[in-house]
């Protein structure tokens, strides 16, 4: 007997015993989203000083092809664009968690100043400790922590209304800000000028030394939510809902909440503060796969491709001249933002 | 025939503030502008290089160019009269937004408003090769009309029209994405990026007393025409409706106010680059004292607002001796909990 899900679901058995269902719509979105992102890809890495055809880049990744191809394309354009297609699916991921978990379009880690912590942090820690991948995740990943618990705490009032927690993670923000400038001063010129160009957020200079662990970690984090399985959606239906059907939610939605906030801080300290991806990602892959609720694999894909799409135009748009790609995502990602708005308001 | 009833409620009691009557506002302003020449003062004397006032004197009446005095002359001087326009103009400019939106939340950093004036004057430099401040501060104007009309509509798009909110989150966004797209121009054309990284950091330090005097027609003009508004919109503040029963002309009353505020918030933008959240805390502080009367709130807010920004000036120079904090950054630090504590305090509706 087949049940009637409202769509198109496709039931897979490749063995006794073990079967799942696959959603037809989201499934091919995500193809579509992957295919897109793969594409710009490979336009990235053929373009530059150096230009290559995209089948000399495919070559290339091959193992084939002149010397200077394999040189140009592997050792020095691939780890950008891998970084880029995992920071993207990271911070996808991220606010997709986020969302779920605050109930509110408008709850991701950037509009409650995660990325403003995040920069105070890795300033902390750059002229206390010194600047190593490592040191500086951690310090992004405290002070990002740092900062949305006491956004979380000040909006917290009978509740957290989405407004409410918009308008201190802005005041939270600016103070922050204040608080940035004046490390910049008052340290020295080398390490304010680091933590500088990190505070961009860019993925120019990034290189295979820190692809290793980004993947890793942001691997690790999405096995882990794959383990979780469907428990965010019973999340979403309300706390009462998902403790009916069996979810601990207390401690599920802590778990959640740190797997969210860990994805932020690996990708912010790779990349520094991208705002915005985490915002629209998970919202516009829910209107292309028409999902009743957020749904993870699909806004990881579209965060990948947002990313990557917006870090070729920020190479190539105004080359020579490389805009860090945080730009690009702030001016489209606001404009997603006040396109929200006005849909809210017509309601 | 059934009439029905509106329970008639007892009226609220009037918020009157602190100085209640007329006599105790107006001593109240005199004491507000014995600050005021006070702080000025400090911002001659203060900074790196701590002045006495004894040679402060000196230099404006017996001037005989020692160092001290050609630091109090060429530097100080120009960066307090800078200040004390920039302070008007912002802390203005934040009060009429308030009282037009009748928003208390507006501020021309929050609405967006000095992002806009930000973008069009990067755009003037950066684009079109502007360099003299008489030439682009006219695009800091156009840039405030733009910035005001987009998040205006965009806040009262939809039903329930533009609540404090509504407008505040359209501010925040639209601000964003001209943040952006100005950042953009900047790093694409690096001659404007050089020039300009002064301009951008909203500070009073380094800019000769040329540029105070080119835009205090514009805050002259704009702070009067503030003031000749003030009573219609203590109308306004009572709701369209009832302000046009009382005789108030509500859309010539909105759009002098909008002049104004182009006037004000323009002038200071073009000059000394984007300050927030004087025009956010000085009303409100103002309002605490002398109560709902725009009249009185204007009047104060003049006086005040280059206190605020004074101050901040001052305190900017003096926390991380010998460098300086921009002006705009200390704003920014002591406004934020002022707006924490309005969203916790108010009850108001979610989004």
């Amino acid at each position: 007997m087949s049940v009637d899900f409202g769509r198109r679901v496709l039931v897979v058995r490749p063995h006794r015993g073990v079967s799942g269902r696959l959603s037809v719509r989201p499934a091919l979105v995500c193809l579509a989203l992957l295919l897109a992102a793969l594409a710009t890809g490979v336009l990235a890495l053929g373009a530059g000083e150096f230009t290559l055809t995209p089948s000399e880049v495919l070559g290339a990744l091959a193992g084939e092809g002149t010397r200077a191809a394999r040189l140009v394309v592997v050792e020095w354009r691939l780890p950008r664009v891998l970084l880029a297609l995992v920071i993207g699916a990271a911070l996808g991921l991220a606010g997709a968690v986020f969302q779920a978990l605050t109930g509110n379009p408008l709850g991701s880690p950037d509009v409650i100043g995660f990325g403003t912590g995040a920069y105070t942090g890795v300033l902390v820690v750059t002229v206390l400790a010194g600047n190593g991948y490592y040191l500086v995740a951690a310090g992004a990943l405290a002070g990002g922590l740092a900062t949305a618990a006491v956004v979380y705490l000040l909006a917290h009032r009978r509740g957290v209304p989405g407004f409410r927690l918009i308008i201190v993670g802005i005041a939270v923000s600016a103070m922050l800000a204040s608080v940035n400038q004046w490390f910049i001063v008052t340290v020295d010129l080398q390490a304010a000028f680091a933590a500088m160009l990190w505070g961009q957020g860019s993925l120019n200079g990034l290189g295979w030394a820190q692809v290793t662990p980004v993947v890793v970690t942001v691997g690790a984090l999405g096995l882990l939510l794959i383990g979780y399985g469907p428990r965010l959606s019973l999340l979403e239906m309300g706390e009462d809902a998902a403790a009916a059907l069996g979810v601990r939610v207390n401690r599920t939605r802590l778990a959640y909440l740190v797997i969210g906030v860990a994805l932020t801080a690996v990708a912010t300290a790779a990349a520094g503060p991208i705002s915005f991806v985490a915002l629209a990602a998970p919202q516009l892959a829910q209107r292309l796969t028409r999902t009743p609720g957020i749904a993870l694999l699909p806004s990881a894909a579209m965060g990948a491709c947002l990313l990557m799409i917006s870090d070729f135009l920020a190479q190539r748009a105004f080359a020579p001249t490389q805009l860090p790609v945080g730009v690009v995502t702030v001016s489209v990602g606001g404009l997603y933002f006040v396109w929200l708005l006005v849909r809210q308001a017509r309601r | 025939m059934v009439l029905t009833r509106t329970p008639v409620r007892p009226p609220a009691p009037a918020a009157a503030g602190i100085a209640a009557t007329q006599a105790r506002r107006g001593l109240g302003l005199l004491v507000c502008l014995g600050v005021l020449a006070l702080v000025c003062l400090l911002s001659v004397a203060l900074g790196t290089r701590t002045v006495s006032p004894g040679v402060v004197w000196d230099a404006f009446f017996h001037f005989t160019d020692t160092d001290d005095q050609s630091i109090v002359r060429d530097l100080r001087v120009p960066r307090t009269a800078l200040g004390l326009l920039a302070g008007v103009a912002f802390g203005l400019s934040g009060a009429v937004i308030q009282a037009v939106t009748r928003n208390p939340l507006a501020d021309t950093q929050i609405l967006g408003i000095n992002a806009g004036a930000g973008l069009f004057v990067v755009f003037a430099v950066g684009v079109l090769g502007l360099t003299s401040l008489a030439q682009y501060l006219w695009f800091g104007f156009a840039g405030v009309a733009f910035a005001l009309t987009l998040v205006y509509l965009l806040g009262s798009a939809g039903r329930g029209g533009a609540t404090p909110i509504r407008l505040t989150l359209a501010g925040v966004a639209l601000g964003a994405v001209m943040d952006g797209i100005s950042g953009g121009i900047r790093l694409v054309r690096p001659r404007a990026f050089d020039y300009l990284r002064f301009w951008d950091v909203g500070s009073l330090a380094g800019r000769p007393l040329e540029v105070a005097a080119t835009i205090l027609p514009f805050v002259l003009a704009g702070a009067a025409l503030a003031l000749v508004v003030a009573r219609s919109l203590n109308a306004v503040a009572l709701g369209d409706d009832l302000a046009r029963t009382l005789g108030a002309r509500v859309g010539r009353t909105r759009v002098l106010a909008t002049v104004s505020v182009m006037l004000l918030a323009g002038a200071a933008t073009a000059a000394v680059g984007p300050i927030g959240f004087v025009g956010l805390m000085v009303p409100h502080v103002v309002r605490w004292i002398v109560g709902p009367d725009q009249r009185w709130i204007f009047g104060y807010t003049v006086v005040c607002g280059p206190v605020l920004l004074l101050l901040a000036d001052i305190a900017g120079r003096l926390v991380v001796r010998p460098g300086e904090l921009r002006v705009g950054v200390v704003t920014a630090f002591l406004g934020a909990p002022v707006l924490i504590w309005w969203v916790r305090r108010a009850r108001v509706s979610g989004l």
